[in-house]
């Protein structure tokens, strides 16, 4: 019943989705006061009605029900609750489920909120949203119905893969689909200010949150996934430029452009037309991630895995959005008028640097990640890894850093060097002293030695916009842009040691043998079996201590999954504040030993620390903001009612 | 900005969207070319895997008669599922040798009497050294091993119903 109830909701839902499109373009067409008044309420019940579809999926997992399949194909009964749910999301059907019902909610806050831009945009805006909401739809309602029966029932659920049993599962989609969707908004947003050729601050200012948004649920979502995948596949590696890696990467980069040529449209209105393309580039770059992981086109060496009917079909759903807002874009950008013009020199004129190389970086992230599709059309199978990735992303990314340093310290519209001398001879001081510093302490590669000194030199300037204000009145907005470029120059640090400092050992100990790993000592105690809710493990204990003091215990394990069955293995993580030991039990030789791989990893959580601070830094800034906007709508509250009582 | 500059982003797309159609409509391809066709198997010798086969060394494949080699285990599942189309092959005549992946002999009992055992023998490869040594890297793997004891084809995944009579003509093939 829950079920059928689930699937009416999403019918209906799909069927309000045509209409509130029917009506929007009717309206932008040719205006109708009566049926303009119809699109807002249609997009907020919408919004209800796919909530409802996802709230009764959420109960049929809760509730363990087997004659649904997507229930029977990814649960079972003997998984912890919180899997049992996360469940709901880790699967093809339940996640586009979910997307769409947070895109459906997304639009119904817009609906129920948004006042500031001209309304006819606005309709534009709602319309366009439908329009992408409504592929998705068809897509769940066609291609992959979540709530199709089993008829009889299973008896027992196939089990949720072991790999995705872990509590990152339960966080680090929905995450993603934040990203995703927020730039679904934006994307809106540009496509209806294009419809209606209304380009201004005001509509660069109500996209902003969305763009912020956004773009801190991809940093996190980006830096969760990225410790997942550092603790949980156990090869000690945090980055791997992997298609699936690549995929979350892109989106971001193009947000991360998006948000700082948005800041210039509402602080300065120019950079119109390109804020519109970053937009339509910004969510195609979602749909194009969410279409190589899907599609499974790029891990082609598992034949089994690829699905190319619901490839082909979201890669027509990409084709039709972004390939129509495209058309409208080379229809419609000249038309545009120009927005104000500036000197290089100037905020903006950082800015726009900003904007191409992190545009260049998404296009050699793009290109690397497409390659081997290229060579594999000529018969030839090429993988594309690190030596491409990171030196040429590091060619782009470590020259930006000095603009990302000095851009803030600059006036809008025209300034001049001279008149920021000073601070720009400490960041230059800073660097070398910091490169002399390392060069003269050990003996590092070139990437991680600048990569260190522009870390520090980052540090420091990242905090200069503050220098000279009262720093209780600085707005919220500038301490979230300074937090989040130090969390820039925290992550690089933490990057550049991690590649300069880390020490592997892979050894093969019986119990009782000590092995050194840089500044530690690991003893293996014992390997003995265990066992939890579904799944039994060996698991060593190994004492470990720091620099002579007193000793820790880890207990790396290799883990049998028995539903479905399946071998993983547990790292076990001793996390410092400089740094983090990283083990892992492998195999027993024939020989009764036992295969240790250790590593020592100076500073590497700093990565992540610092990412959060990004993310930190993106939050306050979306505070200050919409505080911001809150005061000033009420401002006009009030204005209005006065007149009114004057009149 | 000049007009036709307006178009760039959109022919760039379309160049993207025909890259990444073009493996999505090709019929995905199932041959995998191992890097070890057509050469000899390597030296090794295998104990045997249970009490009641004998287990296998590289000179039992070089009497001129071509052989398949299955790599499996009782503990994979689509070894289960491929077991019929193994009994067919050998009803067919075909002599099927197996090496048996990190297993234990008392499971691997229990799989043969549930699946039924096709195999003339069974090797034991208990740390994989084998199995990577022949050039496979997963299981069900199935190999055509001519007279001369040369890998002659590899068969990634199970072997379904509709693999039989083209696994019969490579055994053929390698007859010549």
């Amino acid at each position: 019943m829950i079920a059928e109830l689930g699937l009416a909701a999403l019918w209906l839902a799909a069927a309000l989705a045509l209409l509130q499109l029917v009506c929007g373009v009717m309206v932008v067409r040719r205006d109708d006061a009566a049926l303009a008044s119809v699109i807002r309420p249609l997009a907020v019940v919408q919004g209800a009605l796919a909530a409802l579809a996802f709230g009764a999926l959420l109960l049929c997992f809760a509730r363990f029900d087997l004659s649904v399949k997507l229930v029977a194909m990814n649960s079972r009964d003997a998984q912890p609750l919180i899997f049992q749910i996360a469940g709901t999301w880790g699967n093809h059907e339940g996640s586009m489920l979910m997307w769409v019902t947070i895109m459906s909610l997304a639009g119904a806050l817009i609906a129920l909120i948004e006042r500031r831009v001209p309304e006819r945009t606005m309709i534009a805006t709602l319309a366009t949203q439908a329009f992408v909401g409504l592929g998705f739809y068809a897509f769940l309602l066609i291609a992959s119905n979540p709530f199709e029966r089993l008829d009889p029932p299973a008896q027992q659920g196939l089990g949720l893969n072991p790999a995705l049993q872990d509590i990152g599962l339960a966080y680090h989609p929905p995450t993603l689909y934040f990203g995703y969707v927020g730039l679904s908004v934006a994307f809106s947003f540009a496509v209806g200010a294009l419809i209606t050729r209304q380009v201004t601050p005001a509509f660069a200012r109500a996209m902003r949150p969305w763009v912020l948004g956004a773009w801190i649920f991809l940093t996190l979502g980006i830096t969760a996934g990225s410790y997942w995948a550092y603790y949980e596949l156990g090869w000690g590696g945090w980055w791997f430029w992997d298609p699936t890696e690549n995929a979350s990467l892109m989106p971001w980069l193009a947000a991360t452009a998006l948000l700082h040529s948005v800041s210039v449209l509402a602080a300065r209105d120019a950079l119109r037309t390109w804020t519109i393309m970053l937009g339509v580039v910004a969510f195609s770059m979602s749909m194009v991630g969410t279409f190589l992981v899907r599609s499974g086109i790029l891990t082609s060496v598992h034949a089994f895995a690829i699905d190319p009917e619901r490839g082909a079909f979201i890669l027509g759903l990409l084709a039709l959005y972004v390939g129509s807002a495209l058309v409208l874009f080379a229809l419609r950008a000249g038309t545009v008028a120009e927005g104000e013009r500036f000197a290089v020199t100037s905020r903006e004129g950082a800015l726009v640097v900003n904007n191409v190389v992190l545009c260049a970086l998404l296009a050699i992230v793009l290109v690397g990640t497409l390659y081997p599709l290229v060579t594999e059309a000529y018969g030839v199978r090429v993988s594309v890894g690190p030596p491409y990735f990171t030196p040429v992303s590091a060619l782009f990314f470590l020259p930006m850093l000095v603009v990302l340093a000095v851009g803030p310290l600059l006036r809008w519209r025209r300034d001049s060097l001279e008149r920021i001398q000073r601070p720009l001879v400490l960041f230059f001081a800073i660097a070398v002293i910091a490169l002399a510093g390392v060069w003269f302490n050990s003996s590092i590669g070139f990437l991680p030695l600048v990569g260190m000194a522009l870390a520090a030199m980052l540090a420091v300037a990242s905090f200069a916009p503050a220098q000279g204000r009262n720093l209780r009145r600085l707005p919220l907005a500038v301490w979230g842009m300074m937090i989040a470029h130090f969390g820039i120059a925290v992550a690089l640090f933490g990057m550049a040691a991690d590649s300069a400092f880390t020490v592997e050992k892979l050894v093969a100990a019986k119990e009782g043998d000590t092995v050194e790993i840089g500044p530690w000592l690991a003893t293996l105690k014992t390997v003995e079996p265990v066992a939890g809710p579904n799944w039994t493990a060996l698991e060593a204990t190994l004492a470990v201590s720091y620099e002579g003091e007193p000793g820790k215990a880890l207990r790396p394990q290799q883990r049998s999954f028995w539903a479905p069955a399946q071998k993983t293995s547990e790292s076990a993580l001793l996390t410092r504040w400089n740094g983090q030991l990283y083990t892992v039990l492998g195999d027993q030789a024939e020989d009764g030993r036992w295969q240790l791989r250790l590593w020592w990893k100076p500073f590497v959580t700093w990565i992540w620390y610092g990412g959060i601070l990004i993310g930190l830094g993106g939050l306050l800034a979306l505070i200050g903001r919409v505080g911001n906007d809150l005061k000033r709508r009420h401002a006009q509250v009030r204005i209005a009612r006065r007149k009114r009582t004057a009149e | 900005m000049t007009r036709w500059k307006l178009w760039l982003p959109l022919v760039l797309f379309a160049g993207f969207c025909a890259l990444v159609a073009w493996p999505l409509i090709r019929p995905p391809s199932t041959d995998v070319h191992s890097q070890l066709i057509g050469k000899p198997l390597p030296q090794f010798a295998l104990k045997p895997a249970n009490s009641t086969l004998p287990g296998i060394a590289t000179a039992d494949f070089r009497d001129g008669k071509p052989r398949l080699l299955n790599v499996f285990a009782s503990w994979c599942v689509p070894c289960a599922a491929e077991a019929p189309q193994l009994g067919e092959l050998q009803r067919q005549g075909v002599e099927i040798v197996g090496i048996d992946l990190r297993d234990h002999p008392e499971d691997l009992a229990q799989f043969l009497q549930q699946n039924g055992n096709p195999f003339a023998r069974i090797g034991a490869d208990d740390i994989g050294a084998v199995q990577l040594g022949i050039g496979s890297s997963g299981v069900p793997e199935t190999f055509v091993i001519d007279g001369k004891g040369v890998i002659r084809y590899q068969h990634i995944g199970d072997i379904r119903a509709e693999d039989v009579p083209m696994l019969l003509g490579k055994l053929k093939d390698a007859e010549a």
